[in-house]
């Protein structure tokens, strides 16, 4: 199996990418604090680049949980069966904003994608 | 000095309570009385300026629930003049990692964002304690979110300090949690372990942590950060109450599919009975650490702690004579690699995890106005996320993009399988070969002054190097004093063994813990006890 080429140098999260990162995180962000965050991100990206260097076999699968979830220690599903919450009231009281029972938000931005 | 109620361990309070001997709300008014002589300024999201007073103190809870554990220890005690059993924990005060919710209580996560949320539900394992008779006295500081090895980068500050030298940490994520058990404000504490965060700080505070087997312990309402790795544990002050809790808190539970079903034996028997005959591991790879050095960027290779090697060996030979042999070197040569595959494995779910937090349906909502929904979420995440969560969201993104998922996040989860494989190796006791289990420092270093690594987030990870394989592998390990160094600092050692060997684990810290006994450094206490 060919890996993709990972981003070399010593800045793989240029501006231009950490702002990307930015949007997608949904952070508000002020100038210093971009700029640290930035600088942290690619000395850790530094020492993730030592995995680069392990020889995997193609016998190493993924492992998704350290312990084997075999038939003798996995709980059965439970019951497929709709039921009503009793905490409703306290679940919606948490909210910031209400309305009745009903959550207020910001007008929510829309994309025409015709 | 003779020891006040709140200095006992559970195994002695709890028994007479139940036998009406002691009431439960007496073991209260001492600890009480000991969270008001150490405590100092309660932890606030308020401006934090730092005043000399603030090292002096640990600041360990954010929330303290005096009526609750109140209400909790006059119903012991009146079960136990009633006849009935009021539990195996009765009368035993507890402090809660504030990343777990408990009902009516504010369940921060020691996050900005999470201030204004009062829990509405009961996390499992805290619904088990008390059930059991402890009594909930709050919720203590933690690592904003869990994330950090020295509790510094909670919103709640002043940040806790260590009470052997409150000038330092007491290490994180359950800093407090560990803490407050060491200077006696909690008997018990639940915390929890992603990469060490029970163990590393438990060994710093010159106390017991226990990282379970993952999904030895529900899960369920624990403020998630990396789903496949987290684990709830108990911190105690001997490993007698850690088995005792342990039993109290593990098991299958309906509401965690990831509960493991497997049986729960009872940790307290059979954890007098010694080591002799059992194969005990030391292995090369968790006496040096390999980091990336600040100067250079190339990764450097050094000997942990001389005074932290010496403490291991000299418990290696502790347990030698009592029977136990000593096999080495184990190689263990992923060990390693456990920092740069959690750097990568553990944003992936972290990210995830931290999507949920939008301020619309609950907890801080920025309180401005704003031209539309996106930036609410932006605003809103913006000042309520703290540093080390923002990196971990942007960290998460990056390595899991379609174009880099093969190169990290892929490769991280097969060298987790690397890593899972020394443990099996190690543990292969077809044969004759393998260890029963592994002895190893808990960390390389003892506990290091306030301010020293934070803000360094790479070598604050590195703080987990000798802890973070563990739970990678999903195996079990226990952290428990060995002795102090010159500075008078706790020192921790580390036992790692197969899934589910709790029991194993226990045993060998309980004869660890006999056979040195009489040592002179058992009789030091906490500065912060001695000072005042």
């Amino acid at each position: 199996m060919v890996e993709p080429t990972l981003p070399t140098g010593s800045e793989p999260i240029p501006p231009d990418l950490f702002a990307h990162l930015v949007e997608l995180a949904a952070l508000a962000l002020d100038p210093q604090e971009a700029d640290y965050l930035r600088g942290q991100l690619n000395r850790q990206l530094a020492a993730i680049r030592e995995l680069e260097a392990i020889p995997l076999d193609e016998g190493v699968e993924i492992t998704s949980h350290g312990v084997p979830y075999t038939p003798a220690i996995s709980p059965p599903p439970r019951a497929d069966m709709q039921q009503p919450s009793p905490q409703a009231d306290a679940i919606l009281a948490q909210a910031p904003e209400t309305e009745g029972r009903y959550i207020v938000v910001p007008d929510i931005p829309h994309t025409d994608l015709s | 000095m003779s020891a006040e109620l709140c200095d006992l361990p559970a195994h002695e309070l709890a028994p007479r309570v139940r036998r009406g001997e002691l009431r439960a709300v007496e073991v209260l008014e001492s600890t009480l009385e000991r969270i008001r002589r150490v405590e100092g300024r309660p932890p606030s999201s308020a401006p934090y300026t730092p005043e000399p007073a603030d090292r002096q103190a640990l600041h360990a809870y954010i929330t303290l629930t005096a009526e609750r554990a109140r209400a909790q220890a006059e119903a012991v005690d009146r079960a136990a003049a009633e006849g009935r059993d009021p539990g195996p924990l009765a009368g035993v005060p507890l402090a809660v990692k504030d990343i777990f919710c408990v009902e009516g209580t504010p369940s921060t996560a020691a996050s900005r964002i999470l201030e204004p949320f009062v829990a509405p539900y009961t996390a499992t394992p805290v619904r088990r304690l008390e059930e059991a008779g402890a009594l909930m006295l709050g919720k203590v500081n933690l690592d904003e979110f869990t994330f950090g090895s020295s509790n510094e980068s909670t919103a709640f500050l002043p940040p806790p300090g260590n009470p052997w030298d409150p000038a330092r940490v007491p290490g994180g994520s359950s800093g407090a949690s560990a803490a407050a058990v060491a200077a006696g404000e909690a008997t018990l504490s639940l915390g929890t372990d992603t990469a060490g965060s029970i163990r590393q700080p438990a060994a710093f505070c010159g106390v017991v942590g226990l990282k379970p087997t993952y999904g030895r312990v529900s899960r369920y309402g624990l403020i998630a950060f990396a789903s496949s790795i987290d684990c709830p544990g108990p911190i105690a002050r001997d490993v007698t109450d850690a088995a005792l809790m342990l039993n109290v808190i593990a098991g299958p539970d309906p509401l965690d599919a990831t509960a493991a079903a497997a049986p729960v034996p009872d940790h307290c028997e059979g954890l007098e009975q010694g080591v002799r005959g059992l194969r005990i591991g030391l292995s090369p790879d968790y006496f040096r650490v390999t980091f990336p050095d600040p100067a250079s960027g190339g990764m450097q290779e050094q000997p942990i702690e001389p005074e932290v090697e010496a403490a291991v060996r000299a418990a290696a030979e502790v347990l030698a004579r009592q029977g136990a042999e000593i096999v080495e070197p184990v190689a263990m040569p992923n060990t390693r690699y456990g920092v740069p595959a959690y750097f990568v494995v553990s944003r992936v779910e972290a990210a995830s995890n931290l999507h949920r937090y939008d301020g619309v349906k609950y907890g801080y909502r920025h309180p401005g106005a704003v031209e539309d929904l996106r930036a609410l979420y932006r605003k809103t995440r913006g000042r309520g996320f703290g540093p080390q969560a923002k990196l971990r969201i942007l960290m998460g993104l990056y390595v899991s993009a379609a174009q880099y998922r093969q190169g990290y996040y892929q490769r991280a989860l097969r060298v987790r399988t690397l890593i899972r494989r020394d443990f099996e190796a190690a543990f292969d006791r077809s044969a004759g070969r393998g260890v029963d289990v592994l002895l190893t420092p808990t960390a390389p270093t003892t506990a290091f002054e306030l301010g020293a690594v934070y803000g360094n987030s790479v070598l604050m990870q590195y703080a987990d190097l000798l802890t973070v394989a563990a739970d990678h592998a999903g195996i079990p390990g226990l952290s428990i004093p060995c002795g102090l160094d010159g500075r008078g600092l706790p020192i921790g050692l580390q036992l790692l063994g197969p899934d589910f060997s709790e029991a194993l684990l226990l045993r060998v810290g309980r004869a660890y813990e006999q056979a040195t006994a009489g040592a002179p450094w058992r009789r030091a206490r906490p500065r912060v006890l001695e000072a005042r």
